[in-house]
């Protein structure tokens, strides 16, 4: 851990004004991804900007008639959300599909956002990582890869976005809320991941200084057939292999919308829209998930250990889908009974 | 009088579930680890670890950490000197052939993540700053760490350490399995397994005037600490006290003096101040672990089942600067009748550091292969896997062709297979179902030895009727304190609240360190000898006091039960034991057990001496996505007298989660283009967490052992986690219809 200064804010505007353009600046909230990235020495910034006590816990609904996510409202708090539970069911699926109840319980909605990638390498200063240091060398291509992705890779990094939650937010067509010097934007959820290419330091489309405010979940929320399947190596407390968040809007047996997000394989929650356009207006069975599958699947490239995320990615596909289409009324969710649904 | 003799009265605690005696104490945080002493103007130490497997370290720049005010000093090979080089002074009770690591010794690099510095400062967080101020230069050489890749190149080792038994082949394996009716063969392999315990390395060495030291250890033996310090540091004993009265879990890692108190002395010698070291969970990944090992079983069988023949081949990883060895094929030999066996143990030397002793080391490795590849044959005979077991069941042990001197492993077949319902078994692959869910049942014998290890106990009785036991064992969560109040307070006859054990300090008399599950047995008996002692002593007493109703009694006629000396004819002929000693004006009564060698070793000697289980599993395995889940787990255990069926049960539940663990999820992945284990932190080193842990049943099957040892204990710390990893590989086997040999069975390797 290196020195660095800290300072709480109050204010959005104290806290936006108080980063200096350099990458030396960071917020922090829940602190559960940042700290032990700055114990390994790997963050190392000058500055830490404490901004857990900005008004942004709020959890409200949207003239749109969507829902509203304040960027500090903690993801246990969300994922128990009353009108989450109700009408985004898939979205508190994801959320208590990761980590763990005290992690969740001090995890942020923004936060969860930017958590960093859980390679190896990268968290090992030991070994050359172009995510950490541009211009290293990647050691995953030719090293220890089971975790990592098969879409839209590069020669720089095949590295994984973990994140359970964001998933859910691609398939619900989420938008980020940000603001920063030069005022507030937003940015659809499907560009505010970016894929590695060659500069595989950068993880998203947020502009340093730029502060997300809210995450905004439209009107539709696929509460009648949806399912987050996340497919890991135990029970609780581990990333996905493989995941996938799908939700479908049918008109008797045929899909009127589908959405599908994988989690677990790319750089970023995976989203194919043209695999969803496929599916609609075709009959919800197995066949056709199964082409929808192949289709998402048709470029992906795996490397010596992760080979088998593709046929595991096609069948999670499939069981996500079929399982959204057979949901009957779903039972309010809690991390219990999440793994009552998940216990053999 | 036999401790298991008395009669039952209140103070009749062995086989007894006592709550643990330190359990409020560690419930509410004032147990203290090593950890966890402090005193005034400590200092605290970071160690730095190489990033490179082999080569050299070409320059150290400290000044930029020295600037930092605070910062007192950092140590490296290049201002580390006048310690022994000899090899001797840093050998431990281990006792490892070759040349143990020297810490700071030279700038050369051994394996990756070897400490090569140590940053000593006022705080710990000015200690782990200035760690990423010290810059080291480093000249990588050619290194080689994987084992796969040099499978050739292994040796068969002359000698071994500790406890080491080279394995013998008897009769004419290769041409049995040439004639036997079905032959199987086949190869398994798992990774390497780091311990991790809960707590992590540590040790508090608090200075005081003319370099005398006292010294906080996480150990599992005391004066293995103590003996190395003295060595290394040319110290008196006298001089030297370390204490480990509470261990946060070793399971084996604490069996070897670990770098921390290297270091932590180090300082505190040089600086002349308390120094305190504790180790990161990345750096728990530096030391020993359970070594990489590829194995090749071939079992040959005549057409009723009966084994004809059995090679069992198995090659491990070693330092290069050690020998690390473990007892791995020898149990093929020993857990079914069988004339013709070929045992073949080799070793390759890499560029890592030494394995080190993990719980059940070798058997667990062993059994795993022996005992899945009997489930192989068994459907290779198209019979029942545990009508196979009981086909080669063997009363005698066939590879010292002499007795037990018990085994009950029969009835851990009868009860287990009872319990878990395995009547209900349907033979084929793939043939029980619930749902997406392909369901599997497999079971696995299991064998552990039963140590003794000379020990000694202290004990002394004072006139409030309180009786104090000490010795230099470890309690590394296993319960020692537990059942060494237990078997005190039964000998004398004394209530519980009256007994204190204490243990985790080289001032006490002499124990081995805690390992190998022998410390129930050795110590054990040690306390049960030296509170028969002082029985004697307060009789002997009680005989002499005015009145005293004894006076014609012999020992053998009374009864010490609560509190007090009865006649077994005459009930109403009783004293209390705390009288005895205040109506006879003594102080205290003192004894040492001070036979150091075994009673009874030439009768021993003529017995084989083991544990045994059986192990029941069911799994269910989701058909296209491959998760594996334990649903459900029988252990029926053989290990001589239970003292405490709870702590006892703690012992076997945390064995059979391990062997789940083993199964599924452990793995310390070596990347070899690196040299480097990657995963090391417990979010990527995966353990079962509580929701992959089923409904575990314990069943301790009777077993009584009269050659062992008085008690007729046998310990429990090993045979718990030993057949479970199988078990569970041969219910995924019926589940899927897919051999798994590759350890640990992830989803990728089922779906
Ligand atoms: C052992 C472990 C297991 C886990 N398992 C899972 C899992 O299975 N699935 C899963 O999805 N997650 C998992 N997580 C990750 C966890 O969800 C994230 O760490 C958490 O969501 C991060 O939120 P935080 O508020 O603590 O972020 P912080 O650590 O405070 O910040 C993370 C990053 O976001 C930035 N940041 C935070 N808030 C804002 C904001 N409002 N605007 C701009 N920048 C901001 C910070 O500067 C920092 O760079 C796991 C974490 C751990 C430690
Ligand atoms: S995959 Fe990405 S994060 Fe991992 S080592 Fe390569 S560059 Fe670094």
């Amino acid at each position: 851990m290196n020195r660095f200064s800290y300072t709480k804010t109050h204010t959005l505007e104290e806290a936006i004004h108080e980063v200096i353009p350099n990458d030396g600046t960071k917020f922090i909230a829940g602190g559960t991804n940042l700290i032990d990235l700055m114990r390994a020495n790997i963050e190392r910034p000058d500055h830490l900007i404490d901004i857990t006590h900005l008004d942004l816990h709020q959890i409200e609904e949207t003239e749109q008639g969507g829902l509203r996510l304040g960027a500090l409202a903690k993801n246990s708090d969300t994922a128990y959300h009353e009108l989450v539970q109700k009408r985004y069911p898939l979205l508190a699926k994801a959320i208590l599909a990761g980590a763990s109840p005290q992690l969740r319980n001090m995890a942020t909605n923004g936060g969860n956002l930017l958590q960093r990638t859980r390679c190896y390498y990268f968290y090992d200063t030991a070994t050359p990582c172009n995510k950490r240091i541009p211009g290293q060398g990647c050691s995953a291509i030719h090293g220890y890869n089971r975790i990592h992705a098969i879409l839209g890779t590069s020669d720089y990094c095949i590295a994984t976005h973990p994140s359970d939650m964001c998933v859910a937010l691609a398939a619900l067509d989420a938008i980020v809320n940000v603001k920063g010097r030069e005022g507030e934007r937003t940015i659809a959820f499907n560009d505010f991941h970016r894929l590695p290419d060659d500069a595989a330091h950068i993880d998203s489309t947020l502009r340093q200084g730029e502060l997300i405010t809210s995450i905004e979940l439209p009107a539709k929320g696929f509460e009648k057939h949806y399912q987050y399947v996340k497919v890991r190596d135990r029970r609780s407390y581990a990333f996905a292999l493989v995941s996938v968040a799908a939700a479908l809007n049918l008109d008797g047996d045929s899909i009127a919308e589908a959405r599908i997000a994988l989690g677990g394989v790319a750089h970023k929650p995976w989203r194919d829209v043209e695999a969803e356009t496929f599916l609609q207006g075709k009959v919800a069975e197995p066949e056709n998930f199964e082409k929808a599958a192949e289709m998402i699947l048709k470029e992906a490239k795996g490397y010596k250990y992760n080979m088998f995320k593709i046929e595991l990615a096609k069948r999670a596909i499939v069981r996500a889908l079929t399982e959204a289409r057979d949901l009957q009324t779903p039972e309010p969710l809690n991390c219990y009974t999440y793994n009552r649904h998940h216990q053999l | 009088m036999n401790a298991s003799n008395t009669t039952n009265t209140d103070t009749s605690y062995i086989g007894r579930p006592v709550n643990r005696v330190d359990g409020v104490l560690k419930v509410t945080g004032k147990a203290q680890y090593a950890g966890e002493y402090n005193t005034s103007g400590l200092l605290h130490g970071i160690v730095i670890c190489s990033p490179i497997p082999r080569g050299k370290i070409t320059s150290v720049s400290t000044s930029d950490a020295l600037k930092v005010k605070g910062v007192k000093k950092v140590f490296t090979h290049e201002n580390v000197k006048g310690l022994p080089w000899f090899d001797l002074s840093y050998k431990d009770m281990e006792l490892l052939p070759g040349s143990p690591f020297r810490p700071f010794y030279s700038n050369e690099i051994l394996f990756s993540q070897q400490p090569v510095a140590l940053v000593v400062a006022e705080s710990l967080e000015l200690a782990r700053y200035a760690s990423t101020l010290v810059r080291i230069q480093y000249e990588t050489a050619e290194f080689e760490t994987s084992l796969e890749r040099n499978l050739k190149k292994g040796f068969t080792p002359r000698r071994g350490k500790t406890g080491y038994e080279k394995p013998k082949s008897r009769g004419k394996a290769e041409r049995a399995l040439k004639k036997a009716d079905v032959k199987v063969e086949a190869a398994y392999f798992h990774g390497a397994e780091h311990h991790n315990p809960m707590e992590m390395f540590s040790s508090t060495v608090l200075y005081e005037n003319d370099d005398k030291l006292t010294i906080y250890d996480k150990t599992q033996g005391v004066l293995n600490s103590q003996s190395y310090v003295t060595r290394v540091f040319g110290l008196k004993s006298k001089n030297v006290r370390v204490l480990s009265p509470f261990v946060g879990g070793a399971f084996g890692s604490g069996l070897r003096p670990q770098y921390q108190l290297f270091m932590s002395v180090l300082a505190a010698l040089d600086l002349k101040q308390s120094v305190r070291v504790t180790l990161t969970r990345q750096q728990m990944f530096s030391f020993g672990h359970r070594p990489i090992t590829w194995q090749k079983l071939e079992l040959g069988a005549n057409k009723e089942g009966r084994l004809m023949g059995i090679s069992h081949t198995a090659i491990s990883e070693t330092s290069r600067f050690e020998t690390y060895t473990e007892n791995v094929v020898n149990w093929s030999g020993r857990l079914y009748e069988c004339e013709n066996v070929r045992l073949d143990y080799q070793l390759v030397p890499l560029d890592v550091n030494s394995p080190l002793d993990m719980r059940a080391p070798g058997a667990a490795t062993g059994v795993l292969a022996l005992e899945c590849a009997m489930d192989e044959l068994a459907y290779a005979l198209n019979i029942d896997p545990l009508e196979l077991r009981l086909k080669n069941y063997t009363e005698i042990d066939p590879a010292m062709k002499r007795a037990f001197s018990s085994k009950n492993l029969m009835d851990c077949y009868k009860q287990g297979a009872e319990h878990f319902g395995w009547e209900k078994r349907s033979y084929q692959p793939r043939s029980m179902k619930d749902g997406k869910h392909l369901i599997g049942w497999g079971m696995s014998s299991g064998m552990w030895d039963a140590m003794m290890m000379p020990a000694r106990a202290k004990a002394r009785l004072t006139p409030d009727g309180k009786l104090t036991v000490s010795s230099a064992t470890a309690d590394i969560g296993t319960g020692t304190y537990t059942i060494m109040t237990q078997i005190a307070a039964e000998t004398l006859g004394l209530p519980l609240n009256d007994v204190t054990f204490m243990l985790g300090d080289s001032s006490f008399v002499f124990a081995p360190f805690e390992g190998g599950s022998s410390t129930a047995a050795s110590v054990g008996t040690a306390v049960l000898y030296v509170c028969q002692n002082i029985k004697e002593e307060v009789f002997k007493l009680a005989q002499k006091i005015d009145g005293s109703p004894f006076h014609n009694t012999s020992i053998e006629k009374v009864v010490f039960a609560n509190g007090y000396i009865t006649s077994e004819d005459d009930p109403q002929q009783t004293i209390a034991i705390a009288e005895v000693l205040q109506r006879s004006g003594v102080k205290f009564i003192e004894e040492k057990s001070t036979d150091l060698k075994l009673k009874n070793l030439i009768k021993q000697g003529k017995y084989s001496r083991n544990t045994h289980s059986a192990v029941f599993v069911e799994v269910k395995v989701d058909e296209d996505l491959g998760m594996i889940s334990v649903t459900r787990v029988v252990s029926a255990v053989a290990a001589g007298t239970i003292i405490n069926p709870k702590t006892s049960r703690s012992q076997v539940l945390g064995g059979v989660i391990w062997g789940i663990s083993m199964a599924l999820h452990e793995d310390t992945f070596l990347d070899n283009n690196l040299g480097r284990f990657m995963n090391h932190d417990l979010a990527e080193y995966h353990i079962p967490v509580h929701a992959d842990n089923p409904e575990i049943e314990v069943i301790f099957v009777r077993e009584k052992d009269e050659i062992i040892n008085p008690l007729g204990v046998k310990g429990l710390g090993e045979i718990g986690i030993i057949g479970v990893a199988s078990a569970v590989a041969n219910a995924v086997f019926h589940a899927t219809g897919k051999r798994v040999r590759e350890f640990p069975i992830t989803l990728d390797k089922v779906f």
